[in-house]
This record gives C-alpha cells, sequence and structure tokens, in this order.
C-alpha cells in the first residue's frame, strides 16, 4: 500500500512530503493495530486534525468493509457445491504457502540476533505447547525488552 | 436480542483487544483470530482458513478484512461493522495521541527496545498460528482428532504442494491472488480427480 500512498499523497495531493510520510510509516510499525491504516490515521491527523484522521481511517476500512460484507453475504450460500469445496480446498494450499513465505520474510526482516531468535523460538513453541492468550507472549516480550533497556541505562548512561 | 447485543459486545471487547496487541503488520492479527476461534463459538478453524484466503485475494489489508469477515459470521453485517471498528479503535486513538508530538515518539529508546523484543515475539506467534492453516490445508476430509489419524489422513499431495506454493511465494513475490487462482484451478482438478 506504501506505494500508492506516496504517488497519491505526495505527488497528486501534495498533503505531506515523503519524509513526513516515511517518518510515517515508521512510526506505525511501532504502535499497535494495522499498518496502513495507523499512516492513514497519521496523515489524516496532519492535513485536518481530529476529524481528518477519523475521515482518513474510516475512508481506508470502507472498501473493506463493503467488500467483504458483499461476499461473507452471498459466499456462504455456496459452500455447499462441490466444486466450491473443490475450489477452497486448493485455496486454502495456497493460503498455508503463502503464509509461510510470508513468515519466512518477517523471520528475515525482525528476527536478528541470539535475543530475537530466541524470543522467536520460545514463543513459537509456548503457544504452540500451552493454550494461552497471544496478548502475554506480547506482554512478556515487552517487558523483557524494557528490562533490557534499564539494565543497559544503568550499566552505562553514555551509550543510550 | 439482548443475547444479540451481548454479542456485539464480546465482539466489540475480542477485536479492541486484538487492535491493541496485534504488532507487526497484516499477519499479526492471525493468531488473535485462532485464539478467538477457540474461546466462542463464532466460527470454526476451517471456517478461518476459508476468511484468510478471502481476506488475502481481496483489496484492503488482510487483518481489516478478516475482522469484517469474522465480525460477519458471529453476528451478521453490524457484526462485521463492529469487529471491524473495534479492531481499529486503539490503534486510532494511539496515532491521534502520537502524532502531535511524534518526532519525540520515534526518538524514544524505551519505545523502541520494547518492539526490539515485540517483534520477534509476534513472528513467533504469526509462525504458531500458521500451523493451523497448513493443518488446514493438509487434512481436507474431517477434522484430526487423534494422533493416529495423522498418517492415514494426511493428504501428501496436498503437503508437497503447501511446500511448492511456499518457495515460489518467496522467491518470486507475485500478488496473492495469483496463488489463490492457481489454487482455486489446482483444487478443481484435483477434487474432481479424487486425488484430494
Amino acid at each position: 500500500m506504501l506505494p500508492m500512498m506516496q504517488r497519491e499523497l505526495i505527488d497528486k495531493k501534495k498533503w505531506v512530503t515523503k519524509d513526513e510520510l516515511l517518518d510515517y510509516f515508521a512510526v506505525s510499525q511501532c504502535t499497535p493495530g494495522i499498518i496502513s491504516v495507523n499512516t492513514a490515521t497519521f496523515v489524516g491527523s496532519k492535513v485536518g486534525g481530529f476529524w481528518g484522521s477519523a475521515f482518513a481511517t474510516f475512508g481506508v476500512i470502507t472498501p473493506s468493509l463493503i467488500i467483504i460484507l458483499g461476499i461473507a453475504a452471498f459466499l456462504w450460500r455456496f459452500m455447499d457445491i462441490e466444486a466450491v469445496r473443490y475450489a477452497f480446498n486448493g485455496i486454502r494450499i495456497a493460503v498455508a504457502g503463502l503464509v509461510i513465505a510470508a513468515v519466512a520474510g518477517l523471520i528475515k526482516q525482525s528476527v536478528k540476533g541470539w535475543l530475537g531468535i530466541s524470543i522467536a523460538l520460545i514463543v513459537f513453541i509456548c503457544s504452540l505447547v500451552f493454550d494461552l492468550s497471544p496478548i502475554l507472549f506480547v506482554l512478556a516480550a515487552a517487558l523483557v525488552g524494557i528490562a533490557i533497556f534499564l539494565a543497559k541505562r544503568k550499566a552505562g548512561p553514555k551509550d543510550v | 436480542m439482548s443475547e444479540f447485543l451481548w454479542t456485539l459486545l464480546l465482539l466489540f471487547w475480542e477485536f479492541f483487544k486484538t487492535g491493541l496487541f496485534a504488532v507487526g503488520g497484516g499477519l499479526a492479527t492471525i493468531p488473535f483470530l485462532y485464539d478467538i476461534a477457540a474461546r466462542y463459538d463464532w466460527f470454526t478453524d476451517s471456517q478461518l482458513a476459508n476468511m484468510l484466503a478471502i481476506s488475502e485475494s481481496t483489496p484492503g489489508p488482510i487483518g481489516v478484512n478478516a475482522a469484517t469477515f469474522a465480525g460477519f459470521h458471529a453476528a451478521g453485517i453490524l457484526g462485521g461493522i463492529v469487529a471491524t471498528l473495534a479492531l481499529i479503535l486503539p490503534s486510532f486513538v494511539i496515532i491521534v495521541i502520537v502524532s502531535k508530538a511524534y518526532q519525540r515518539f520515534r526518538c524514544s529508546l524505551l519505545v523502541n527496545s520494547a518492539f526490539e523484543t515485540v517483534r520477534p515475539a509476534a513472528v513467533g506467534l504469526i509462525g504458531a498460528a500458521s500451523m493451523n492453516l497448513i493443518e488446514a490445508a493438509i487434512f481436507p476430509g474431517a477434522a484430526v482428532t487423534a494422533f493416529s489419524d495423522v498418517l492415514s489422513q494426511i493428504s501428501w499431495i496436498a503437503l508437497a504442494l503447501v511446500v511448492i506454493c511456499a518457495i515460489l511465494a518467496y522467491k518470486i513475490k507475485k500478488h496473492p491472488i495469483w496463488y489463490i487462482g492457481a489454487g482455486a484451478v489446482v483444487g478443481l482438478v484435483l477434487g474432481y480427480t479424487g486425488l484430494l
């Protein structure tokens, strides 16, 4: 979605500069939620304050709402048809493959160093073995990160 | 009616939490959706696999699409709207606040440090959730209930195709719709020839 945002928001509407958009994108990755929605909220806020962000956010989710509700309302009536079931057997294979590829990309991008690898592995195994809420893992990982930050600051204030 | 309202409230609560804690891109909501599938009777794991397939192949962020779909499954059109709005509400509030002082936020070493460890954790969660998707793909028949069923019910063709698709999707970064379209065709062929 970033290339499209660049074209529309920087080149055509001139609402934001390239640096601003990249900043928004970077911060959107360090805040919860869906990155492209967060970026839209950011741009809206810059252009039109609170209401700007409200309308931009609503705008970015509206196509999803309409398309998905449309599909959802009709699709399940066809799920009993043999051909549709067969097609979905194949589609689920494709989705499993796509998600594995995406996870491989995420590992390359976000799992760095022995700390990152061990956190990813521990969370992977624990969430397969134990029936725990994903929230617990996210909070625990955040606490580890904060503890490391505080320990580093205590060790050498000049490095931070 | 009151039961319907209660469902909407639960939907709001569950997707609000998802929006607050799902960190790290579009796939980050998937572990939360499986968690919700396990705790409520709104949709099954295999329905969720189908929903994710459609969410991947339609425009819009997959996280938003999947929330709309899941909400619809739980409580109709209103459910879809409630789940979607609940999903984006936490980040909306956070961004509206942060956008006033994002320069300072960007430089916050504490936030950066927390995300250094949260991101790999999110990858671990997504990896574990993707096991559900693999399971839905390679056991096209009934759900596997006992470990002894695994070898007798696994579809080796499906497993091979999952591996091939993963390698192709990783090497050639085409839009997901191409893989999903090809998957539908392969599913039809294998279905009518009785191989899957």
